[in-house]
């Protein structure tokens, strides 16, 4: 078995961009004020050279960015997910989407566990709103591992790449020697035929502990990770569908527009089965530490439990 | 430039301007105003200064150019056209479904464009970010962008000003067109944008002057402007919107209306009298 990592994918996230600037110099980060907290920090101790800080102007910062791939640098811009995808939405969709530059968005303190700051900083909306953007793929890595394999996967796909990043330091769950990133493949983390948990980001490793819980009751849930929301695997959901009959979705992230809404798109038109959403419902989120918050909105194994149980009642 | 460089950019300008209000006619849509006061300094641009090829559009050591005001790009259509970028049977099919032209530029589908562009202010992050990949890569190419003194209005065109001018981006020319007026009235009644000059030198450019009309006058501003060192040039140019068509010039209706048949027989007339006297023909 591979270590286990207990880590912000934010500090993976930084850690693969230095990795792969090794021996890619057409990686370029650009940040705007939050270098220190999206962790490119990293990068920019090892290349100051090729780290632009844009100040707090992320307007700017992608269209720059947008600048840049059209003269073949391959641009990582981050901010926190709240700015990233909402601030610059639009320049995001008409700078950079709308030609299919290859520009690479990092959204750092994505969901609740953004913790303390409170609402104006936990994203809720950044998936649904990079999703719903053409030529846009999404991806949002569990764990250390993930974040890795994603980063490189944005690396070698020519064109935009929204990456979720989360602030809190969690522990992997991909840690089997053999673990390998295919964008946009789910993955199968637990087998049983009840029902299917499908779960992304820190969710995941939550959800395959609920799924051994279950189990000592005798409720064999499947477990899928999903890292990448857009284009989603519909083949490994369909085959869930057929063979579990009921899907149970759980993401950081209002169940509007999300992974909840993306599974359910393709199941309700391919193989509808009874689909239940968890996540964010549709509120704002509020101050406290991070675990605290992850356990009130029913994020961590216990409360994945309890969601599944009902949903089976 | 000697008189007869300048009247063969005063036919090319001329001959821009009627391209353009005929696609605007066809299209029944369109931004005539706008496209006409930029006329003079497209031509001169992609004539005169820029080092860029249609036989290689996507040479990485070119010239570049990005039209942060979008909507204007009939006219800049038409040069590209005329220089050779595409064929000009193109641009009677502006704005038409399947057409290479779109109401706003498309650099993915239109050789010689290099950003899409047309929500305003964005243009002008990008070219900003195309000087510092320039000065990353220590080429030598300048780059260009176009922007409406209505479109100043936008914020971000100000945090793309400070990035320009904090990463000292030399290789960078901004040209206003400042024709005052924007789609709800003057830019003064609505924006207020004065004083620009004083406001583009406080936030670190050297800043010239011209009348966007007048050739010799351009050639001086951009010639000073790609000899500034350290810092970003901005050119105001003073221009008339709707220029080269009576009734259209110094009118805000025009900013977004297409001409009617009698409107564009008249439009047409007046510049193919103009394109006669400086001795062109279409």
């Amino acid at each position: 078995m591979a270590e286990l990592v207990v880590k912000a994918t934010r500090e993976s996230f930084g850690e693969a961009l230095c990795e792969l600037a090794k021996t890619n110099k057409d990686i370029v980060v650009l940040d705007a004020d939050l270098a220190a907290a999206t962790k490119t920090s990293i990068f920019k101790k090892e290349y100051p050279d090729r780290f632009f800080d844009c100040g707090i102007a992320e307007g700017n910062m992608m269209g720059v960015a947008a600048g840049l791939a059209s003269c073949g640098k391959i641009p990582f811009a981050a901010s926190f997910a709240m700015f990233a995808t909402g601030r610059a939405f639009e320049q995001i969709r008409n700078s950079i989407a709308y030609p299919k530059l290859n520009v690479k968005i990092a959204g750092s303190h994505a969901g609740i566990s953004t913790g303390e700051d409170g609402a104006t900083h936990q994203c809720l909306e950044d998936i649904a709103i990079m999703r719903a953007i053409p030529n846009m793929t999404v991806i949002n890595p569990a764990d250390h591992y993930e974040m890795l394999g994603a980063v490189k996967a944005a690396l070698e796909l020519d064109g935009p790449v929204y990456l979720r990043l989360g602030r809190l330091a969690v522990p992997s769950v991909n840690n089997n020697d053999d673990y390998k990133f295919e964008l946009g493949k789910g993955v199968t983390l637990r087998d049983g035929d009840d029902v299917t948990i499908v779960a992304t980001g820190l969710v995941v490793r939550e959800a395959v502990l609920a799924a051994d819980e279950l189990k000592k009751e005798g409720i064999n849930a499947r477990v899928i990770n999903i890292h990448t929301i857009k284009p989603i695997d519909e083949d490994i959901l369909i085959k869930a569908a057929k063979e579990t009959g009921k899907i149970i979705t759980f993401e950081e992230h209002n169940v509007i527009g999300g992974l909840g809404d993306a599974v359910a798109s393709v199941v309700s038109q391919k193989c509808p089965v009874l689909l239940k959403k968890c996540g964010v419902q549709d509120k704002f989120g509020y101050s406290g530490p991070a675990k605290e918050l992850l356990e009130i909105f029913g994020f961590t194994a216990p409360g994945i439990v309890k969601e599944v149980k009902s949903f089976l009642a | 430039m000697n008189s007869n460089e300048k009247q063969e950019l005063r036919i090319i300008a001329c001959k821009a301007r009627l391209y353009a209000l005929e696609g605007i006619f066809n299209a029944k849509s369109g931004h005539p105003g706008g496209s006409l006061s930029a006329a003079d300094i497209y031509t001169y641009l992609y004539y005169k200064e820029m080092k860029v090829t249609p036989e290689n559009p996507n040479n990485p050591d070119r010239d570049r150019f990005v039209l942060s005001k979008g909507h204007c790009c009939p006219s800049l259509y038409a040069v590209l056209a005329m220089k050779g970028f595409f064929s000009l049977e193109e641009l009677p099919k502006l704005r038409k479904v399947g057409a290479m032209l779109q109401g706003h530029p498309d650099m993915k589908s239109t050789p010689g464009i290099d950003m899409s562009s047309g929500s305003l202010g964005q243009g002008i992050s990008a070219a900003c970010g195309m000087a510092l990949a320039g000065k990353i890569d220590n080429k030598d190419y300048r780059v260009y962008s176009v922007l409406g003194d209505g479109e100043c209005e936008e914020g971000q065109v100000w945090e793309a000003f400070m990035f320009a001018s904090h990463n000292n981006l030399d290789n960078l020319t901004v040209i206003i067109d400042c024709n005052g007026l924007q789609i709800d009235g003057t830019v003064e009644e609505v924006g207020g944008l004065e004083p620009l000059d004083k406001k583009l030198e406080s936030f670190g450019f050297e800043v010239f002057k011209m009348d966007g009309h007048d050739f010799d006058d351009i050639e001086k501003a951009i010639t000073a402007a790609k000899n500034v060192k350290g810092k970003p040039s901005a050119i105001i140019a003073k221009t008339i919107k709707g220029k080269g068509i009576s009734y259209m010039e110094n009118q805000v209706n025009w900013h977004g209306a297409a001409p009617n048949a009698e409107q564009y027989e008249i439009g047409r007339n007046e510049l193919l009298a103009q394109l006669n006297e400086l001795g062109g023909t279409l």
